[in-house]
């Protein structure tokens, strides 16, 4: 008995040990955004800010004239932190809806519809899950530049609007799980497939695709690859991509580290604060059984 | 994780409802609506993957800035690739981040999935390792950058307090590694939920009867939980090895493929092919290359480690 309790002992502390290295950053994050970028160097290893400011904050969004900003060791080019965040609010949630519906009716016709060439067809669909993203990444670039859609949201949008494979390749799981004679049942009501799928599978399956729908805006909201290669004009530029940018510039040598933390946590609040939300069906979802 | 949820998934089997339709009916099934139910995924799936990956192999036997017209040159690319030192380099600092990267987030994500498994269901728990996985990897990079910066970092201030010379993590030495690790620290939390859901599948009458066969926790982890688990982890080592494989953010905004060539690995190696040097053709060999061997890779995986079969039945 005795051991056992040492063994759980063990195995917090290597757990609280996870927790401590996970969420320090995010303080150090902050610590960060509220210092001066000119004293913290002289105090590196503090644990609370250096020279309490909300300075970094006014500079990435746009508030501090550039004096002001020069002054505190900022960048000179202007940034407007809330535009990227409209942008990104824009791109993800575009994605997010239309990939998600789309995706749950094929999900659907995979799962549920009995037709020839099913299998054939979704075994291609799957297939692409193998295909590295760059392989289709650089010809997409090409085409959506052809249709002279750089530089739009519908350039940075349309590759992911109409589905994933991996969104399709969720869905069926869920609706190849639910039971046949609830579909049954229906059928008997004189329902078709449309309505079957509308008011049955789709209400049915509201957390595997809130699951969906939340996998997917996070990672529409963090792509950085595609958006920085169609999407770099100010007007279309998203946060990722904005802060590799606001990075690259390194004013009087040393780069704007509270500015850049500031940055970087605006652009990780929206997701933290989703998550708080929704956090219980975040978690659960990556743990999601499927219907008994 | 999947295959079990397919495997548990009653199937509409002819059994279960009388089927009166007449023959013809039957053989083309629900298709009528199943295109209506298909066609916009269809319509993605044609236009941005089957046509890009068409176009891509073709790109690939061209010499294409973008500006002009692609020109056919055959193999000449794929010939010019197996001299290029710079791609076999490539190869390399990119197989030293996935051995490092996976072997790491592996491991831990395996402790930590059984930690939480045995030790809390605490969502608060969960939740603080997932965190991580929510922010953007360019957020992540940024912090770590920070963090590790040679001058001001706070890991370095602690290095030096503790009597050790600083350390240059973004070198030429230790790049690669410690971007392996900022890759870690972000995956691990999912991953590890990931393996946490394959633990939950296993049936608790498992592990009773482990119990009353008096084996210890240690024994029951190796002999019970690992096998059971292997088709989850099977899974999740196949998607994780590919999707190292395509580390391109972190490089991106933090050492560039710097210093010299150290961290350029073959998906920079790519951009940077394409959208610096405007050499689109033989970016997109190297892309064909990347996806050859990915494929290679991802099918011995799953004929090695089994990945379609389960062990639970047997259980």
């Amino acid at each position: 008995m005795a051991s056992i309790r040492w063994g759980r002992v063990a195995g917090w502390a290597v757990l609280v040990l996870v927790m401590v290295a996970t969420l320090f950053p995010f303080y150090w994050m902050l610590r960060t955004s509220f210092s001066s970028t000119r004293s913290l160097a002289a105090g590196a290893g503090d644990l609370l800010p250096v020279d309490f400011t909300l300075g970094a904050y006014r500079r990435v969004l746009g508030l501090s004239s550039t004096a002001e900003a020069v002054a505190e060791g900022g960048s000179t080019g202007t940034v407007d932190f809330w535009l990227y965040l409209r942008n990104s609010i824009v791109v993800a949630t575009t994605v997010t809806a239309g990939q998600v519906f789309f995706s749950s009716m094929a999900a659907y016709a995979f799962a549920r519809l009995r037709w020839p060439g099913r299998e054939a067809v979704f075994t291609i669909f799957v297939t692409a899950l193998m295909v590295p993203p760059i392989f289709t990444t650089l010809p997409n670039f090409v085409l959506i530049k052809d249709l002279g859609l750089l530089n739009t949201y519908l350039g940075i949008i349309l590759p992911h609007l109409l589905m994933t494979p991996f969104a399709v390749f969720f869905l069926r799981q869920f609706f190849l799980g639910i039971n046949a004679s609830v579909e049954e049942a229906a059928r008997l009501d004189g329902a078709g497939h449309v309505r079957t799928f509308f008011r049955i599978i789709l209400p049915m399956s509201k957390g595997p695709i809130s699951t969906l729908a939340i996998l997917v805006y996070i990672t529409s909201w963090n792509d950085y690859f595609w958006p920085l290669l169609v999407g770099k004009a100010e007007n279309v530029r998203v946060l990722t991509v904005a802060l590799g940018i606001f990075r690259s510039q390194t004013p009087q040598g040393s780069p704007d580290w509270a500015g850049l933390m500031a940055a970087t946590l605006f652009a990780a609040l929206p997701m933290i604060v989703l998550f708080a939300l929704l956090g219980r069906r975040v978690i659960d979802s990556i743990g999601y059984t499927g219907v008994k | 994780m999947t295959s079990d949820t397919v495997r548990a998934a009653p199937r509409p089997t002819a059994g279960t409802v009388p089927d009166k339709a007449p023959p013809r009916r039957r053989r083309l099934g629900d298709l009528p609506i199943a295109i209506v139910f298909v066609l916009p995924a269809a319509i993605g799936f044609a236009v941005f993957y089957v046509w890009p990956a068409i176009r891509g192999a073709y790109l690939s036997l061209t010499k294409y800035n973008v500006l002009t017209p692609p020109r056919f040159i055959g193999l000449e690319n794929y010939r010019q690739l197996f001299g290029d030192h710079l791609f076999w380099n490539a190869l390399k600092v990119t197989a030293e981040y996935v051995v490092l990267n996976i072997g790491t987030q592996t491991v831990i994500s395996m402790v930590l999935a059984v930690l939480l498994h045995r030790l809390t269901r605490s969502m608060v728990v969960r939740g603080i390792v997932l965190l991580p996985y929510l922010v953007a990897n360019v957020v992540v990079a940024l912090v770590w950058f920070w963090m590790l910066d040679f001058q001001l970092g706070v890991v370095n201030q602690v290095i030096e307090w503790l009597g050790f010379d600083r350390v240059a993590f973004f070198g030429a030495d230790l790049g690669i590694a410690t971007i392996a690790m900022i890759n870690t620290w972000r995956h691990m939390g999912y991953t590890a939920l990931l393996i946490f859901a394959g633990l939950l599948m296993i049936p608790p009458s498992v592990y009773e009867a482990a119990a009353i066969d008096g084996a210890s926790e240690w024994r029951t982890f190796w002999r019970v939980t690992l096998p059971l688990l292997r088709p989850v982890m099977a899974l999740v080592m196949v998607l994780s090895v590919i999707g190292s494989f395509q580390v391109f953010d972190t490089v991106a905004v933090t050492t560039g493929g710097g210093p010299i060539n150290a961290t350029r690995v073959i998906y920079f190696y790519i951009y940077d092919m394409a959208f610096n040097r405007f050499n689109f053709g033989y970016a997109a060999a190297l892309s064909s290359v990347l996806f050859v061997l990915l494929a290679g890779i991802a099918y011995l995986q799953l004929r090695l480690s089994r990945a379609g079969e389960s062990d639970l039945k047997g259980a």
